[in-house]
């Protein structure tokens, strides 16, 4: 299997905070990645890295064998990593039809240029807009504006939207975050579904375990800006280190309670 | 040559000191507003030209009345106060309040339409004709106060008025904020205005002090101002296209700000008139655009706090 | 470009205005002339405001068209008034790309502040420029258009004819654009910044591209203003100028083509009544209207046309 995305020594540090301490990972292609770890462990500046919006102190990012380290966020999306939020960046005043309607516009302005040359683009954008309502089962709200809808309908379309514009590998911020338990895992249904249909290779940030041990084939496990395990799920989730650093930690935290 | 060089550099120092002083007085105000509400009061401009209008009608019932010349200078100062006091609280209570938290060029944009309304108030109550602040034998407050001579040049002490108005100004406010109680909630609500109602500060009875203070400040540059020139309608929409380069250029919503921006632009202004009188209106709005370009948000402007 | 119902409406009102320009009572032909100059201007501040930004000095560009035109006339001695529309194309185009490199990148106040710096600029250097006229301007008059030499009533029609197809085109293609794959970014960078640029798209290049198309249709407005008036002065680019353009703007709306359109002519028609009857009041009948419509219809008059839909949207 051929590796897609490969990240050699990352380092990042805010003033004397290191956010990220030698980062060495490569991610194999269609491979399903969850990245855990407590608050504060690393896991969104490792993705704000790879999208661009931080630049690494030290280190190299390369995507498909080209170096994106120094490109912008909206080169590394134009080359198919694409990518949700934690809190979900929406075009709040515009309909949810329309916000999908714009990203394949820009896919489709793009023409051949997407994904590096790889990407794959768009016949019909009416048809294209439908079809990612339907697999996201956002046709009851297609008319309605993004502001207001649902939390976890946000999240919905927030992933929409990074999907609708061809990635080929898509980061997801923790995206069953202020999604209700029971509609977790249709949420990540639905999800897998789409990425499984386009053949997408997947990193998310996740704090439900069940979910990590659900959906994903390996598992990066975070603590104080370092990899502290790497590998099948089953294997990082019994982990010594892990359950004391990362699961213990945050059940500790959510148990306390008012940690920020 | 030499001296008539020296003389005229400190020609334009000293138009330059009072030109500033005079800005200082309308910005101040509007910077103040701004700083506290959010709002970029262009009716500023009609409050200014309010207190112009108001000055010449107080100071002409004054002098009809035959009492001494000297008394028409507590005419400026009642009419500032009157305008102050009566158009602030009506503006505030009777419309702003409504608006707060609404989009800050919503904001401008009803201001002008306050500036609309206003600019037609003071036509049908003053009439279009330009208007002077004059005794029955010439007098004016302008010329009542003597002259001094800098550099064999003649001015009004009228001009020292403008000074000092413009240095107390200036210093109150700066001492009110730093140093009352009511500054320090001032500064609360200017740095934090959610928090401050949490805390249990008025933040609407501070909107109100803040924009009735403003507007009198107004006031006092047009009452000020009405003895130096002819009194008529569009002062205020020539003064407040000014004020806003001021303002923008020391940063906007800083005091300190508003006094460097004042000396700049008086500076290059009196500059331009006498070495270069055709690009006087132009260097204004030239170092605006160029300070707005090298520092978008004014040469006195806080750190940004990262969004994301 | 699909001719869809806007499209076809635009060609309606156009042939409409067409057919009757030659019967119409002149303070009519007038009247309209004027909305039409003002409708133009009013498009290219709908697409800013669409984008999400509101600019305090776009009479920059209207005045700009207009001595671009002035100059065709007075300096080349070519009065021609497609020449003169295109000149001011070409004039606005240039100084709004120019300028646009620096204003793309400034939001909200700033970017008010910044064009109403640069429009003040123009402003300074006209008013002592001896040779334009300085404060009083100076006149034009076309006397060709498309080299086809015309006079009398016959220049006072076609000048109306030619308003109006300029504004039909100018409507038709801005509609086109706003659905179009690049021109509904517009509505996505007013709401959204940061996700534009993560879905791939530069808001620099748009909102610098939609700068310089609002500069466009500022400038056509200002020279065809200036064949309609006959009279041009640098009172075009100072401040209150740029902000009854505003003003328009939010009274109109930026729903449809149509909006900016009929704003213009609600706009244009109040003026003209109230400045008749009452001329020292149209000030404050246009400000009252406009706290009016601020407060009760912040979607602007167009509002009015599409509550039904917002509402469903709503729910």
């Amino acid at each position: 299997m051929s590796v897609i995305l490969d990240a050699k020594g990352l380092n990042k540090s805010f003033g004397a905070v290191t956010a990220a301490a030698d980062i060495n990972v490569a991610i194999t292609q269609d491979s399903i990645v969850g990245l855990i770890g407590s608050n504060g462990a690393g896991k969104t500046t490792f993705i704000n890295m790879v999208t661009g919006y931080l630049k690494p102190t030290s280190g190299t990012i390369s995507f498909d064998g080209r170096d994106i380290t120094r490109l912008n966020p909206r080169q590394i999306t134009r080359l198919g990593i694409c990518r949700s939020f934690q809190i979900p960046q929406l075009f709040n005043t515009l309909s949810v039809s329309e916000n999908l309607r714009i990203g394949v516009g820009i896919v489709v302005q793009a023409g051949g240029r997407w994904g590096g040359g790889k990407g794959q683009g768009y016949d019909d954008p009416g048809r294209a807009v439908d079809a990612m309502l339907d697999q996201f089962h956002l046709g009851p709200y297609r008319n309605r504006a993004a502001g207001l809808l649902p939390e976890g309908t946000r999240k919905l379309l927030d992933i929409a939207m990074a999907m609708v514009v061809r990635p080929r590998i898509l980061l997801l911020d923790e995206p069953t975050s202020g999604v209700s338990a029971d509609e977790k895992f249709s949420l990540m249904d639905m999800v897998m579904a789409a990425v499984q249909e386009h053949k997408v290779t997947v990193l998310f940030v996740e704090h439900d375990m069940d979910v990590v041990s659900r959906y994903t084939d390996r598992v990066l496990a975070f603590y104080e800006g370092r990899i502290i395990a790497d590998g099948e799920p089953a294997l990082v989730l019994d982990d010594v280190e892990v359950r004391k650093f990362v699961i213990g930690g945050h059940a500790a935290a959510a148990g306390g309670g008012g940690h920020a | 040559m030499g001296a008539r060089v020296v003389s005229q550099f400190i020609a334009v120092l000293v138009d330059g000191v009072v030109y500033a002083s005079w800005l200082f007085i309308i910005a101040v105000g509007l910077t103040l507003i701004y700083g506290v509400m959010k709002i970029l009061n262009i009716a500023h401009g009609s409050l200014y030209a309010l207190g112009a209008f108001s000055a010449v009608s107080l100071s002409a019932a004054w002098f009809s009345q035959g009492y001494a010349a000297m008394g028409s200078f507590a005419m400026l100062a009642l009419a500032a106060v009157l305008v102050g006091l009566v158009f602030g609280p009506l503006i505030e209570r009777g419309l702003l309040q409504f608006l707060y938290g609404k989009d800050e060029v919503v904001l401008v944009l009803v201001t002008y339409a306050l500036f609309l309304i206003l600019e037609d108030f003071i036509k049908l109550v003053w009439g279009v004709d330009p208007l002077f602040v004059q005794g029955p034998n010439g007098e004016t407050p302008y010329g009542l106060l003597g002259n001094f001579e800098v550099a064999g040049l003649t001015y009004p002490n009228y001009n020292l008025l403008l000074l000092g108005v413009a240095v107390l100004t200036g210093l109150v406010l700066t001492w009110s904020l730093n140093s009352t109680r009511s500054g320090k909630l001032l500064l609360a609500v200017i740095h934090d205005r959610e928090v401050s109602a949490a805390l249990g500060i008025n933040v609407s009875r501070t909107y109100f002090v803040t924009f009735t203070i403003g507007a009198f400040l107004a006031a006092v540059g047009g009452a000020l101002t009405a003895p130096t020139v002819s009194v008529v309608t569009g002062m205020g929409a020539e003064v407040i296209v000014m004020a806003f380069a001021v303002v923008v250029i020391g940063g906007l919503g800083s005091l300190p700000g508003a006094a460097l921006g004042a000396l700049i632009v008086g500076m290059v202004r009196a500059a331009a008139v006498h070495y270069a009188p055709e690009v006087e209106l132009f260097s204004i709005y030239f170092v605006m655009a160029a300070v707005l370009i090298a520092r978008p948000k004014g040469l006195f402007s806080g750190a940004e706090v990262r969004k994301i | 470009m699909k001719l869809d119902r806007t499209g076809l409406s635009l060609i309606v009102v156009v042939v409409m205005l067409l057919v009757s320009g030659p019967f119409l009572p002149s303070w009519m032909v007038s009247l309209l002339n004027v909305s039409m100059c003002y409708g133009i201007v009013v498009l290219g501040m709908m697409l800013l405001m669409r984008t999400g930004l509101v600019s305090f000095g776009h009479g920059l560009y209207y005045c700009l068209g207009a001595y671009a035109a002035g100059l065709i006339d007075q300096v080349w001695k070519m009065p021609d008034m497609l020449l003169m529309v295109a000149g001011s194309i070409v004039a606005t185009a240039v100084v709004s790309a120019v300028l646009g490199l620096l204003l793309a990148k400034y939001r909200e106040i700033f970017f008010a502040m910044l064009s109403l710096a640069f429009s003040m600029i123009l402003y300074g250097l006209l008013v002592k420029s001896a040779s334009l006229g300085s404060t009083d301007g100076f006149n034009v008059a076309a006397k060709t258009v498309g080299g086809v030499a015309v006079e009398g009533d016959t220049l006072r029609v076609t000048v109306f004819s030619v308003t109006a197809v300029i504004l039909g085109i100018a409507a038709f293609l801005l509609h086109g654009y706003l659905a179009s794959h690049r021109g509904r970014l517009a509505g996505a960078i007013r709401d959204n910044e940061l996700r534009v640029e993560y879905m791939g798209a530069s808001v620099f290049a748009t909102v610098h591209f939609n700068y310089v198309v609002s500069a466009v249709l500022a400038g056509i407005g200002g020279a065809l203003m200036a064949v309609n008036i006959g009279h041009i002065d640098p009172e075009m680019t100072y401040w209150p100028q740029s902000g009854e353009f505003v003003f328009i703007a939010i009274l109109s709306g930026t729903g449809s083509v149509f909006a900016p359109l009929g704003g213009a002519l609600v706009f244009e028609s109040v003026r003209s009544f109230a400045y008749e009857y009452s001329p020292n009041t149209w000030q404050m009948v246009l400000g009252i209207t406009m706290l009016v419509v601020m407060i009760f219809l912040p979607g602007g008059l167009w509002s009015l046309f599409t509550r039904g839909k917002a509402k469903e949207a709503a729910t």
